[in-house]
């Protein structure tokens, strides 16, 4: 196990690094500069330039870009003078990283009941409402979806704050618009697993020794069905990371999602590269706790994995 | 029971015709056939391939004709609510907020749905963003197709190290949302039709690659590629012959749930305003429009949102019948 973990963080770390590095290469590439002004005067730009260490070869700057990234330098924001983009982003993850758990554990939960209960209530209108809710969770554009409810619960109704990012209540909205997309994969996972466990030999005896249709779903069908919805706790990270970009833009939420929006548009090469960084790492990292956690929590994937 | 009296003549005697029995009275289907007979007995399926369809049609035919000029302005126009004729329904007489919007501009002046910041016809805007999404996702699913399958066949079919490496290039390159490479390339290309269907494409053949590989690796090994490689077929040969029709199903559906991503996508990359440059509408832009306006004009958000919504909804419905349809084992 042990060599296991090893071997897997030798990967990430690999993969941490091409990323980097591919990043970098793609930030040269692009057209135009932040200094592209024409008001600035050519000497100013030159000053800029050699601020930022623009002026060196490119090798050069990627070098000291990478040695800076092993002790958490990202260098500074072309567009916030004199601010430090690990001190920005630092300074914007929390609200990101609370609305990403908020809106992951509703959603999980909420799904794991929507898909339990179809399974349970399979082929009667119970399992169609809660299909539907899935399938519309899958296709209404997140976006859209923050942008209908800011507009009809908060605006229209006046229910919860339109936007910006003061105490919980403002953060409800947000995490609903979010945790569509978990709920829905969550509870077509669930209702699959479901009908499969329902359906198995075990449930079959727990159901002759005497056990009510629903003690047998507390205490053996929830529970397997369970095992293998950590696997997508990857996939839905991604959708959430995805997400946030567009709902707290639309919220006006100051997380890092809406600052690489923002850097998009203004051309802050170094933030970009710094979030692309951020992202990836914390993707891996996710994707790796969820493969260490499934082999603890189901030893037959691990001694597969072994047998390789 | 003892009471009741049977006499022989109460029973007759049936013969079994052997040959009847061997007869088969149904025609034999093959794999398609069955499973389109599975996928027309889906009326949820059906319903979603019509709506996709007409759609379909629509954004053909609108190409001809539309109701205006879909990026001609007129400032006298503009933020105009829907209206149709001078019939007085609802949300469609021309009123916003209980005053008359029209007031002044003649009697055959009236938009559908409306019209927008430059008094453009919403309606029109909608019929070519319809057409810019659908075609901006055909094409780059069947980018991403083609990406994928030959990845996966590859991957799978030589194995061994060449295997290794490119498994190890798919975990790097998952390891990235597709989003944000998305972002990057389309910051690197310039803005346009073609970069976001290069950039949808790069980053969206990695399931589809995978999906491919596992299967092949089971394909692999079977009789009918023995056979194969036994009369002398080379490895394009087989691939092409044997195998991709053996994958066909999966790259089917695979495609399907693509669609409705790439729809996702070029929506979204227009949202956050590195989509579609002005004045091209696609739904992404339209919806990005619709936004800002949302307090006072929500019509210009809603209209294509339900547009989205209604197509997203058909193809994933279809997607879903068409796996119930070719993997029947699967109910997923």
């Amino acid at each position: 196990m042990i060599k296991y973990i090893l071997k897997r963080v030798g990967y990430l770390i690999l993969t941490l690094f091409l990323v980097a590095s591919i990043t970098f290469f793609l930030m040269k590439l692009l057209p135009g500069t932040p200094f592209n002004n024409p008001k600035l005067p050519p000497d100013q730009i030159v000053a800029l330039k050699a601020q930022y260490g623009l002026d060196k070869p490119v090798w050069q700057q990627y070098l000291s870009y990478m040695l800076g990234l092993l002790h958490g330098d990202m260098g500074m924001s072309f567009q916030f003078s004199g601010q430090s983009v690990s001190y920005l982003i630092m300074s914007r993850i929390g609200p990101s990283l609370q609305l990403g758990l908020q809106a992951m554990i509703l959603g999980t939960l909420l799904g794991i009941l929507l898909g339990a209960v179809a399974a349970i209530r399979k082929n009667t209108w119970v399992d169609s409402v809660a299909t539907i809710f899935a399938i519309l969770g899958r296709s209404i554009p997140n976006f859209v979806f923050a942008a209908l409810l800011q507009f009809f619960l908060a605006y229209k109704l006046r229910l919860f704050p339109i936007a910006l990012w003061d105490g919980f209540s403002s953060s409800i909205l947000p995490t609903i618009a979010l945790a569509m997309a978990p709920l829905a994969n969550t509870a077509r996972f669930m209702r699959t697993e479901m009908v499969d466990v329902l359906n198995s030999d075990y449930i079959e005896l727990a159901r002759s020794k005497g056990e009510t249709r629903w003690q047998t779903v507390a205490n053996h069908a929830l529970r397997n069905s369970m095992i293998p919805i950590v696997t997508i706790i990857g996939p839905m990270a991604v959708d959430l990371m995805v997400g946030s970009l567009v709902v707290e833009n639309v919220f006006a939420i100051p997380g890092i999602g809406e600052q690489f929006v923002k850097s998009i548009t203004t051309n802050d090469y170094p933030v970009i590269m710094g979030l692309t960084i951020m992202y990836s790492f914390m993707l891996t990292v996710v994707i790796l706790i969820v493969d260490i956690l499934y082999g603890i929590i189901d030893p037959r994937i691990r001694l597969n994995e072994e047998a390789n | 029971m003892a009471d009741a009296k049977l006499s022989p003549d109460l029973f007759k005697r049936v013969t079994v015709d052997s040959t009847e029995k061997e007869k088969i009275t149904t025609p034999a289907l093959t794999f398609t056939q069955d499973a389109m007979r599975r996928l027309r007995q889906n009326k949820v399926a059906v319903v979603s391939l019509w709506i996709i369809i007409i759609i379909a049609i629509i954004s053909i035919v609108t190409i001809f004709i539309t109701p205006a000029d879909p990026n001609k302005g007129n400032l006298a126009y503009t933020n105009l609510p829907p209206k149709i004729a001078n019939w007085n329904i609802p949300g469609f007489n021309g009123y916003q907020d209980g005053i008359n919007k029209y007031a002044g501009l003649g009697k055959n002046v009236w938009f559908l749905l409306g019209t927008d910041y430059l008094g453009r016809d919403l309606l029109s805007r909608i019929f070519v963003g319809t057409r810019v999404s659908l075609i901006i996702a055909l094409v780059a699913t069947l980018f991403d197709l083609t990406i994928g399958v030959s990845y996966g066949i590859i991957s799978g079919w030589i194995g061994g190290r060449v295997d290794t490496v490119m498994q190890r290039i798919i975990e790097i390159v998952s390891s990235v949302p597709n989003l944000v490479v998305a972002i990057l390339m389309l910051l690197v290309f310039k803005p346009g039709m073609t970069s976001i269907i290069l950039a949808i494409g790069l980053t969206g053949w990695i399931t589809m690659a995978r999906l491919i590989r596992a299967q092949t690796l089971q394909l692999r090994d079977q009789e009918f590629i023995l056979a194969a490689k036994t009369v002398g077929e080379t490895g394009p040969k087989i691939a092409w012959r044997h195998l991709v029709p053996n994958l066909s199903s999966i790259i089917i559906i695979q495609t399907m749930f693509t669609i409705p991503t790439a729809i996702f996508f070029e929506a979204f990359l227009s949202y956050i305003g590195i989509g579609l440059p002005a004045p091209t509408a696609s739904l992404g832009t339209l919806l990005s429009d619709g936004q800002k306006a949302l307090q006072t004009q929500p019509y210009q958000l809603i209209y294509p949102a339900i547009v989205i919504v209604v197509l997203m909804l058909a193809f994933n419905l279809l997607a879903d019948g068409l796996r119930d349809a070719f993997d029947p084992k699967s109910q997923r």
